[in-house]
């Protein structure tokens, strides 16, 4: 009984936030900012560099911010909205519906403050995650380098102590953002004698310290959002080690299942028009009213049940790992399938468009919005971890297989 | 709604394991199919079945049931798919005793449903008439006779249909194949004069009955719903029916699953474990992702129908297509991996792969339910 008047009271309260909530986005969201951002420069980033690209932009961030609603599952003293789990979903499906987009994106959100939370200490959580939630500092991610991908243990950049401080040398590859991050999440050697995995530790440095140097790499999109990061003898006070020295892969692979699961949402899943009304656009119906391409029309109606499925499949990860029943490696489950379907999507999209999804500089085209995300999309089977080790932690650490 | 098991659902699971695993393994269909048992299933069990409230756990309490919804009907036909239990579930428990509590008149409840609660009444809803399922191809016709109608036509793939007490038949008293308006829905003796009924032995030696009706006359008060309006209601118990089949399906995949996993673990070629071999563990990491993302979808049409059957469509298809897709490739995985030895009678891997071509064609198959979420969406 006193259960069941427990939940009574708690769905009560839920509604009452729902409802709350619902009138509070209606009246604060500007209707720009109720559509999904066309390209990647037009989402804010923020940073000591951050321009708005609209005022609309400029008054949903601050009004997001001020309700502690850029992370609005954080504890309030961090600068969250110190939200329950319950309530950040009806949050969240509140600006779904709405079609709101997120006021701030970042790799501090997604990745780094999820790992500070659970491994940072006191003194760390205070200075950088209110930061992050002001969207004042914009953090990029030090892990890959050029011998060490998907075998990310066997990284090589060194960093040797030297009194308080820890001196690193060494370089990193496909560092998304380098050039525009403010601070660096690096993964370096503290003990290059131990065994691959315990010589590893997690280090937060400014990206404007002496010895710190980027250069932009091309991509197929045409964009270069990634870089080659060059350290020589940066000067880190060991401070600002993350963890405990040596110890630093636990707090790595935490941080990759938050990355995998913020990368398998990727897609605008349910957001924007469907798919089938896209490609009627473009490719007419017959007589029935039916897409006039029956094949595409199958691919996309296969597709459109994936999807749903995913997301049902989403939903429930969620609610798994609230009823604490969550398998920690369920991320890379979603990572792969997640970054499968987003390709398939694009490749539609791209069929689905015909010529005019080949514009790549044109006013019509918004720059070539649509084959730039194309190309886009194939690295979501690649970075954060290939689909392969995806599969490859799924048959090991979920399913128990033998290893090699 | 949370996605996931509740407590009460878990316990439930547990007691459906815990009495099917014991009394119903495979071996059980498997004996049951070498003698030809004229039955097709164990009546003992299925009077078990009802004791513990499972035969009657869609019907009202006032109606001696559970009074239970769709999510736990799921919670019994996954565990069903684990064993391939042959029993009355699918076609009584949960279509028939759908389709009278949803359609039936008081008079009409008040004389099925106890009876389906206690396990002493079989039902079973006969519909499909062609190969394939289309229910508006219905063309079975009812004309008005006198006070009642004369039924006429035949049916295919009736479920339990030579065991069954009561039909279900949806039959057309207006209008033409492939139209909506003009269906109606009769509750059928099959000791009536005037039907046949045929035993078909399918593959997957579950029951079922092709049935033929010619000129069986039935009063007014058979009529189940009201006369040329029955697609609604045939709709909605069929979307019942798909959502049950769907989480047997999910029961089934994740069983040929589990199999399969555990021969990798322990088969040895080349001097190496089976399931040491990249090429292997990566098709069974994907199968595993496919079965967790159907399992989701299943849920979360189950509790769709739980909300509200006529909004259930969609996410209905979604599962039902989803199902089929999935178990399809697990026990054609499931044959692969276990090599030889899968290909034999001997083993029960391939009684799954038969239990799954027929629960596919059940209610609709992939193609039928992708198709149906294309016209919804409009496309
Ligand atoms: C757009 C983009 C952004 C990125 N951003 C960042 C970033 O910000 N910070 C950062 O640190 N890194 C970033 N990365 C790097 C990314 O994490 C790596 O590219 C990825 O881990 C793969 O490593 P690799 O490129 O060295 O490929 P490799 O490891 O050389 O892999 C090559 C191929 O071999 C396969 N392979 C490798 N090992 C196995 C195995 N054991 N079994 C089967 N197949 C295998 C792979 O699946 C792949 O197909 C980004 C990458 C991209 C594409």
């Amino acid at each position: 009984m006193t259960d069941s008047k427990t939940s009574e009271t708690e769905n009560a309260d839920l509604e009452q936030f729902r409802t709350e909530t619902r009138a509070w986005l209606e009246a604060n969201c500007p209707p720009e900012m109720r559509k999904p951002a066309t390209s990647d420069t037009d989402v804010f980033w923020g940073g000591r560099n951050a321009k708005f690209s609209s005022e609309p932009q400029r008054i949903w961030f601050e009004r997001m911010r001020d309700k502690g609603w850029t992370v609005p599952d954080w504890p309030k003293e961090y600068g969250g909205g110190g939200l329950s789990a319950a309530e950040h979903k009806v949050l969240r499906s509140e600006m779904a519906k709405l079609g709101a987009r997120p006021p701030l994106s970042s790799f501090g959100i997604w990745m780094l403050g999820p790992a500070l939370l659970k491994y940072g200490n006191e003194a760390q959580k205070k200075e950088h995650l209110p930061k992050i939630a002001a969207g004042l500092i914009r953090w990029c991610q030090g892990y890959s380098e050029p011998n060490a991908g998907s075998d990310l243990a066997s990284l090589q950049t060194r960093a040797e102590r030297d009194g308080d401080d820890f001196v690193i040398t060494g370089s990193k590859i496909w560092t998304s953002y380098a050039n525009y991050a403010d601070w660096i999440f690096c993964l370096v050697r503290t003990d290059s004698a131990a065994k691959k995995h315990d010589g590893i530790s997690f280090i937060l440095f400014d990206m404007t310290s002496k010895g710190v140097t980027t250069k932009p790499i091309l991509l197929i999109s045409g964009y270069s959002p990634f870089c080659e990061t060059f350290f020589d003898g940066v000067r880190v006070p060991k401070s600002h080690v993350v963890g405990t020295v040596n110890r630093g892969w636990d707090v790595a692979k935490y941080l990759l299942q938050h990355e995998r699961a913020m990368i398998s949402g990727m897609g605008e899943r349910g957001v924007g028009r469907p798919l089938g009304q896209i490609a009627a656009d473009s490719v007419g119906a017959d007589a029935l009213g039916r897409l006039d391409d029956s094949t595409l029309r199958g691919r996309i109606a296969t597709f459109d049940v994936d999807e749903a499925a995913l997301a049902a499949c989403a939903e429930r990860a969620v609610d798994l790992a609230k009823a604490g029943q969550a398998h920690p490696a369920f991320s890379s489950a979603m990572k792969y399938y997640g970054t499968e379907l987003n390709k398939r999507r694009y490749e539609i999209l791209m069929s689905a468009g015909g010529v005019d999804a080949l514009e790549w500089e044109s006013e019509r085209s918004r720059q070539g919005a649509r084959p730039r995300a194309w190309l886009r999309t194939k690295a979501n089977s690649i970075e954060g971890g290939t689909s392969e080790v995806m599969l490859g932690i799924v048959a090991k650490r979920i399913l128990d297989l033998p290893g090699a | 709604m949370a996605l996931v098991l509740t407590e009460e659902q878990s316990m439930l699971r547990d007691s459906a394991r815990g009495l099917i695993s014991d009394k119903a393994p495979v071996s059980h269909l498997r004996s049951l199919r070498d003698s030809k048992d004229p039955t097709g299933f164990s009546k003992e069990l299925w009077h078990s079945f009802a004791e513990m409230g499972f035969a009657g756990l869609l019907v009202p309490e006032e109606f001696g049931g559970s009074g239970l919804g769709f999510m736990e009907a799921g919670v019994v036909m996954e565990e069903i798919g684990r064993t391939l239990m042959p029993s009355p579930f699918l076609a009584t428990s949960v279509v028939a005793a759908s389709a009278l509590n949803r359609g039936g008149n008081a008079a009409q409840k008040s004389e099925y449903l106890p009876k389906i609660s206690n396990g002493s009444l079989l039902a079973t809803l006969a519909i499909d008439e062609g190969a394939k399922h289309r229910p508006l191809q219905t063309n079975l016709q009812a004309v008005r006779a006198g006070n009642g109608f004369k039924l006429s036509g035949a049916k295919a793939l009736v479920v339990d249909g030579h065991v069954a007490d009561l039909f279900i038949v949806a039959a057309r008293t207006a209008g033409s194949a492939g139209e909506r308006d003009g269906l109606t829905l009769f509750l059928v003796n099959p000791r009536a004069k005037g039907v046949s009924i045929e035993r078909t032995i399918m593959v997957d030696a579950h029951n079922a009955a092709r049935i033929e009706l010619s000129n069986v006359e039935v009063n007014a008060d058979s009529v189940l719903g009201e006369v040329d309006q029955g697609a609604a209601l045939l709709d909605g118990v069929l979307d019942i029916g798909r959502g049950a089949v769907a989480a047997e399906m999910v029961g089934l995949s994740e069983e040929v699953f589990n199999r399969t996993v555990e021969y990798l673990k322990n088969r040895k070629q080349f001097g190496k474990l089976i399931g040491e071999f990249q090429a292997l563990q990566h098709r069974a990491a994907e199968l595993y992702v496919d079965i967790e993302i159907t399992r989701a979808a299943t849920m979360k049409a189950l509790q769709a129908l739980d909300a509200d059957i006529a909004k259930a469509a969609s996410a209905v298809a979604v599962a039902k297509a989803r199902a089929g897709t999935t178990a399809t490739r697990a026990v054609q995985e499931g044959v692969q991996m276990h090599g030889g030895i899968g290909m034999t009678d001997q083993f029960d891997i391939g009684f799954f792969m038969k239990r799954a071509r027929v629960c596919e064609e059940l209610f609709g198959d992939a193609n039928y339910h992708t198709e149906q979420l294309a016209r919804a969406r409009g496309y």
